[in-house]
């Protein structure tokens, strides 16, 4: 009897002991997340590979990343993100141990150490007008031993040490009006030159003291024919520039302050010259790159500016800047695409012509479009002689290092400038695949069950056996599955980055399951600058054509402006296939998905164009039935921030253009709310997100009361603030400063709530969801950030709470609801002070939208921080009653304290933050949440903890054992008390 | 005569007290006049009470006769204009108004007023076509009501079925103010549009109009004194939270262990009672209820010769046994809760 009562209490022990942990500890970290690091397009690169240490190459991109990379596997090795708007304009590297950024259009200069990517000094270099910014760092030059580099910006020259970024002089040379466009140093001179044009038909020479800035000569000289473009330098006395008309190319000598011309024409160096021509920037001294719109060609400067062309490089080149070699040579590099192959020559080039080194064809996917730029670099081989390695840069921005005929690593640095994301479910699991697969062997298939059976029991001892069971749990975890799981959670993410290419990243690992760069939104001879705007789920089956898979719009623009040519296309989700492209089609202003699908499941989408024409999407006559059965409740909304006007508009009739186009359609203004131009200027609006599932239509408050949530889709919320605050930090006085938020409905243009914060500036960040708008800006008034929210609610259906009417039908609660009855909503609302700047704002999404919502607040220090709405509730109060608390009502505070548990990020930083991205998982109580900006970062989330499933780490064994020591012990028990019972009988 | 004093009194009193409005509709006129602008301060907010017929013009210059006493406000005329689906915006009405100035340089509108233009015979026809086709009716505001040329209108429509849902025409208007701006205007029916639609042109072409002039809400912010209510506690003298019962915070070991004692009891129960057997002194309760099944136990053993007594023992021992197994799967279910 002692033995069963210790047994059970042994078991009471283990199971109170054995409690779930729901917060995340650092051995967890990975397990549901992933976190990618990306540079972005490569725009410069310097090697370094002389010393014995790592050999690396930094790189700085076009997402403003400065970055040091490892040359053997293309991995970081540091990296720092600027701010977007000191855009980098030169590196280099001096001294052999500091990276020199120059940005801000020549106004900050930095160096970085080397090793680990630490700064060592700063100089802010000032001056009145903005010019090209000029970096040149002469390899071994000092002035009284220190080493020096000239720096060209902002109308100034300025010479700095490099070792602690100290001036030692500067002059300014803009004096004239002359835009300097090269620095040139020769070694061992004792003087420096800066040429450039003044205006358009003259060019201008400076030539100063190297050691004391001081002017020595100024020489400048007239040209007729005027210049057009960049000067480019071949030698270092020197320069091409082709004329202002562009029909022929002008050599310029400057040789102790001794200018001439000459002037050759562009018809006798090149066979069939038509159209302008432009000199590529790479930099070979002695010749220079002329590229026409139908070849490439190689130039070089003989005597006296004399131009001979040395060799026609044919289409769709790139070129790299000329690399030293020890002999006194120079060789430079050369990329051409033949036969889906790209061929790269090293070419050598010395006073008789050109010979070239090396010819390697390296095979690349085809999904990666031309070179755009190829950056090369040198090594000694083990036979002595030279080898060559080059880094590529390619259309869809990805980063390539090729040595000897191969690929060394490749870099996906397209993904760090996602345009917009789309989630999309992954294909069911096909029965009968498993047991295809029992079929080739059942043995197997049997050893393999006996295995599992072991590690879930953990009695797996040899280390075989845990070896097998680790390789199949890692198979069978199914993080990376191609399929779809029953909590949702697998997906793809299709991506559209700036340079045109979409991937699909598959939720598991993150890993590029396809890419491909659009046919669609490449240049062409009809779009020349296309440009990707956003991705619309166009078909998602699940009803219905089921063997179709599903597929996204691609939606684009040639060109800017929002009325240039629109670009769609149609890629299925699975295979990354274009099933259908139209291009260049009407203008496209926005893009209206409806909520209407045709037999195929294909979402009904409406075009607007610049002209305020409604174009539906697809064109087929079933679309068209769909849409004009509907017409009459379609309405849309247009915000002009330019004219502060805000307006509404439906579908009227089919457009009246030249050639009859059913499915075009005029709209027509319904409704217009104008903001005065004077004293208000929208500045940001937000509107509910069109998949979000609102579970309770209605809120039991503490005292049994029901209010009614006013859950309309057609709400908008629209901050406006005072004119003047547009301008830059300080322009406005606390005194002068508000915001007004806004709630209007789109259908009716009703401005169903209006509300002024004084002392308030933008920016305005805000998210809607539901009933409740949560939105950030800052208070001038109390120095700080602040977020409000406002929370509307529906008076009509407030009569609703008596039973017996429930009961006798006589509540409205089913009666349909029209927007063009008076709503009667009341709202209320709350402020709280906020210790953190945003970038971005995004609320949490579940499938039945059940389990409590959390803002996703994307900050400054780009991390990602997880408030719980509750935080934001309007009806908090100082001191909550007893029946509050029960509900969950927090006591009123001044300011939104931070948990710092509460960064979905954890340690992690995605620099370059730009957009969150949630999307339901199948499983009520999980989010997905995607983060993208020059990093990508994805994880779940579950903000009322996973009350709906057990967490991935339940010990099921534990379990089983239990019940089987439990049964035993009844058994047990119950042999025990029938012997005892027999004993007492024969007493 | 004592009637028409009174009635001197009442008209005396009403001249006197415009600005505060007293409840019109028991008067000899009736007014469109917003109840809400009363106070001359907060225009917003508020309801109209009940539906109040047109306007009629001899109100108007009466009031505005009164109330020119003031000079720092100015009266204000602007013309509603609508359109029926398609067509052109033709005048329908127009808004009178005072304007207040602050000494604040702001300015509101006060007192609004509003006349609609009898409807002509094709307006009516138009207004037929429109509920025929369930068409828009179209209405617009000037944008700036000191500045009105060149400025844009503020639009609003309605579906013409929900102006007519009874007798007459219903309309009602929000103008949404920011100083002398118009920003929107909410329009519509009072209540709300029917559903299932109907569509039956009005027997009464007049329009029942009710307006409502509304400037924006301040933000209040809800003081919070933390450190206030902190200081007046005194230091220390917080509030701490009710101290939970002994047994509320640790039933969970209680629980186990009252299961232990009571095991160990029965058990030191059964031990002096099994020296004692055959003690019928000791055994009365059980001897009752053992007689009550004495039948059923009788059938199992009734080949045996043997006394009654014998059986009540037991029936005692069977008891005991199973008392164990009950205990023991209350504590089997108890861990399970934990």
């Amino acid at each position: 009897m002692n033995m069963a009562i210790r047994v059970y209490l042994l078991l009471f022990i283990v199971l109170s002991y054995s409690y779930t942990a729901f917060s995340l500890y650092e051995d967890q970290v990975g397990l549901m997340d992933w976190h990618q690091q990306y540079i972005g397009k490569v725009k410069h690169a310097v090697f370094h590979t002389h010393k014995a240490a790592r050999k690396r190459v930094v790189v700085s991109t076009e997402e403003n990343v400065i970055s040091s990379l490892d040359l053997r596997h293309g991995d970081i090795f540091w990296r720092h993100v600027l701010a977007p708007t000191d855009v980098i304009d030169q590196i280099d590297i001096a001294l052999g141990k500091y990276v020199i950024t120059l940005s801000s259009g020549g106004s900050i200069l930095r160096a970085w150490n080397l090793p680990d990517g630490q700064m060592v000094w700063e100089s802010t270099l000032l001056g009145p007008n903005a010019s090209k910014p000029l970096l040149l760092v002469p390899a071994n030059f000092k002035v009284d031993r220190e080493n020096v580099m000239f720096i060209y910006g902002n109308g100034f020259i300025h010479a700095i040490s490099s070792i602690d970024g100290e001036f030692i002089w500067k002059k300014e040379l803009a004096s004239e009006g002359i835009n300097i466009q090269q620095l040139i140093y020769t070694d061992g001179s004792d003087t420096i030159s800066a040429v450039g044009f003044v205006g358009t038909h003259r060019f201008g020479a400076y030539i100063l003291d190297v050691k004391s800035g001081e002017l020595l000569k100024y020489k400048s000289m007239e040209f007729t024919d005027g210049f057009s473009g960049d000067l480019s330098l071949v030698t270092d006395d020197t320069a091409v520039a082709i004329d202002s008309i562009g029909t022929s190319l002008v050599t310029i000598q400057f040789h102790d302050g001794l200018i001439s011309f000459h002037q050759t024409l562009l018809s006798h160096l090149i066979q069939d010259f038509r159209r302008a021509a432009v000199i590529s920037p790479s930099n070979i001294p002695g010749a220079f790159i002329l590229e026409t719109d139908n070849s490439v060609t190689l130039i070089k400067v003989i005597s006296r500016g004399e131009l001979k062309v040395v060799e026609e490089l044919g289409h769709a080149t790139a070129v790299s800047d000329a690399l030293f070699l020890p002999g006194g040579q120079q060789a430079f590099a050369l990329v051409q695409h033949r036969d889906g192959k790209i061929l790269l020559t090293v070419k050598l080039d010395s006073d008789d012509g050109t010979s070239n080194l090396l010819e390697e064809t390296i095979h690349l996917d085809n999904q990666r479009g031309k070179v755009q730029k190829v950056f090369i670099n040198t090594y000694v081989r083990v036979d002595r002689s030279n080898g060559f390695r080059v880094l590529i840069v390619m259309e869809d921005d990805s980063l390539f290092l090729l040595q000897q005929g191969e690929i060394v690593w490749s870099r996906e640095d397209g993904l760090a400038s996602i345009v917009d994301v789309k989630p999309v479910v992954l294909p069911v699991e096909k029965d009968g695949v498993s047991v295809a697969k029992v079929e080739n062997n059942l043995f197997e298939w049997l050893k393999g069950h006996l295995l599992k059976l072991k590690g879930t029991l953990m009695i797996a001892t040899t280390p075989d056996d845990v070896a097998a069971i680790q390789k199949m749990r890692l198979l069978s975890s199914g993080k990376s599955k191609m399929t779809r799981d029953r909590n949702g959670f697998r997906k793809l993410l299709i991506v559209l980055t700036r340079a045109g290419k979409l991937f699909a990243l598959h939720t598991g690992d993150g890993r590029i399951v396809w890419s491909r760069l659009l046919r669609t939104l490449r240049k062409s001879e009809t779009c020349q600058s296309p440009r990707g705007i956003s991705l619309h789920q166009w078909q998602d089956p699940h009803h219905h054509a089921l063997d179709q898979n599903p597929s996204v719009l691609i939606v684009g623009r040639c060109g800017d402006s929002l009325d240039s040519a629109g670009l769609l296309s149609i890629v299925d989700a699975y295979t990354g296939e274009e099933r259908n492209h139209m291009e260049p089609v009407h203008s496209i202003v926005h893009i209206i998905p409806l909520s209407f699908t045709d037999s195929l499941e294909q979402r009904l989408h409406l075009l607007l164009d610049a002209n305020r024409r409604a174009h539906l999407y697809p064109r087929t006559a079933e679309a068209l039935d769909i849409f004009q059965r509907e017409s009459g409740n379609i309405y849309w909304y247009s915000a002009e921030t330019e004219e502060g006007t805000l307006r509404g508009h439906s579908v009227h009739k089919n457009c009246v253009l030249e050639e009859a186009d059913n499915f075009c359609f005029d709209s027509r203004d319904l409704w217009s709310i104008v903001f005065p131009s004077e004293s208000e200027k929208i500045a940001a609006t937000a509107t509910r997100s069109l998949n979000e599932v609102v579970h309770t239509q209605a809120k039991v408050t503490e005292d049994q009361e029901v209010m009614y949530k006013y859950v309309s889709k057609n709400l908008l919320f629209l901050a406006t603030v005072a004119p003047k605050d547009v301008g830059p930090i300080g322009s406005v006085t606390p005194d002068e400063s508000y915001l007004i938020a806004y709630l209007i409905d789109t259908v009716t243009g009703r401005i169903l709530h209006r509300v002024t914060h004084h002392g308030s500036v933008g920016p305005v960040h805000a998210v809607f969801s539901e009933n409740w708008v949560v939105y950030h800006y800052f208070n001038l008034r109390a120095h700080r950030y602040e977020m409000s929210v406002i929370e509307i609610y529906d008076q009509a259906r407030a009569e609703n709470k008596d039973v017996l009417k429930l009961v006798l039908g006589t509540h409205n609660l089913t009666s349909p609801i029209t927007a063009f009855s008076r709503p009667e909503v009341s709202t209320k609302s709350q402020s709280y002070f906020f210790a953190h700047s945003l970038k971005t704002m995004a609320v949490t999404l579940t499938a039945k939208g059940i389990t409590s919502k959390q803002v996703l607040l994307g900050t400054i220090g780009d991390q990602v921080l997880a408030l719980d709405k509750r935080f934001l509730d309007p009806r908090r109060t100082v001191n909550p009653t007893q029946a509050e608390k029960e509900e969950g009502i927090i006591p009123l505070t001044d300011s939104l304290s931070i948990i710092p548990q509460s960064y979905v990020t954890h340690t992690l930083k995605v620099e370059g933050l730009r957009g969150i991205v949630t999307v339901p998982a199948k499983l009520e109580s999980t989010t997905l949440v995607f983060v993208y900006g020059t990093d990508l970062f994805f994880t779940r989330l579950a903000p009322s903890r996973t009350y709906d499933s057990l967490t991935e780490d339940f010990s099921y064994a534990l379990l089983l054992i239990t019940i089987g020591a439990l049964v035993i012990a009844i058994f047990i028990t119950w042999v025990w008390s029938e012997k005892k019972e027999l004993q007492e009988k024969w007493r | 005569m004592a009637t028409t004093t009174i009635a001197q009194i009442l008209s005396c009193f009403f001249l006197l007290n415009i600005v505060l409005q007293l409840a019109t509709t028991s008067f000899a006129f009736q007014s469109d006049e917003l109840l809400v602008d009363d106070d001359e301060f907060g225009l917003e907010g508020g309801r109209l009470p009940d539906p109040p017929p047109e306007t009629r013009p001899a109100t108007s210059t009466r009031r505005r006769s009164a109330e020119s006493g003031s000079d720092l406000d100015s009266k204000i005329q602007f013309q509603l204009e609508h359109a029926f689906g398609d067509s052109d915006f033709s005048p329908a009405g127009t808004f009178t108004a005072r304007l207040k100035k602050w000494p604040n340089g702001g300015q509101t509108l006060t007192k609004l007023r509003f006349s609609r233009n009898a409807l002509s015979q094709t307006d009516k026809e138009n207004f037929k076509r429109l509920i025929e086709g369930d068409d828009f009716y179209q209405i617009r505001l000037p944008s700036n009501l000191l500045n009105q040329l060149g400025r844009e209108h503020v639009i609003s429509s309605v579906k013409a079925r929900c102006l007519s849902q009874r007798d007459a025409l219903d309309e009602h208007f929000v103008i949404n103010m920011d100083g002398v701006n118009v920003l929107g205007v909410n329009y519509g029916p009072p209540g709300s549009c029917q559903y299932p639609r109907v569509s039956r042109p009005p027997t009464k072409w007049s329009f029942n109009s009710h307006t409502l002039l509304k400037y924006s809400n301040e933000v209040l912010r809800t003081p919070v004194f933390t450190e206030a209510v902190l200081g007046e506690n005194g230091e220390g003298e917080e509030l701490k939270p009710p101290e939970r019962s002994f047994w509320a915070k640790y039933w969970m070991y209680l629980i186990p262990l009252g299961l232990i004692v009571m095991n160990a009891m029965t058990q030191a129960m059964n031990l002096p009672e099994e020296q004692g057997t055959g003690q019928p002194g000791s055994q009365g309760p059980q001897a009752i209820s053992g007689r009550g099944q004495a039948p059923a136990v009788a059938v199992g053993i009734g080949l045996m010769d043997q006394r009654i007594s014998a059986i009540e023992e037991e029936m005692h021992y069977q008891v005991s046994p199973n008392f164990l197994f009950s205990s023991s799967f209350r504590n089997i279910d108890q861990s399970k809760l934990f």
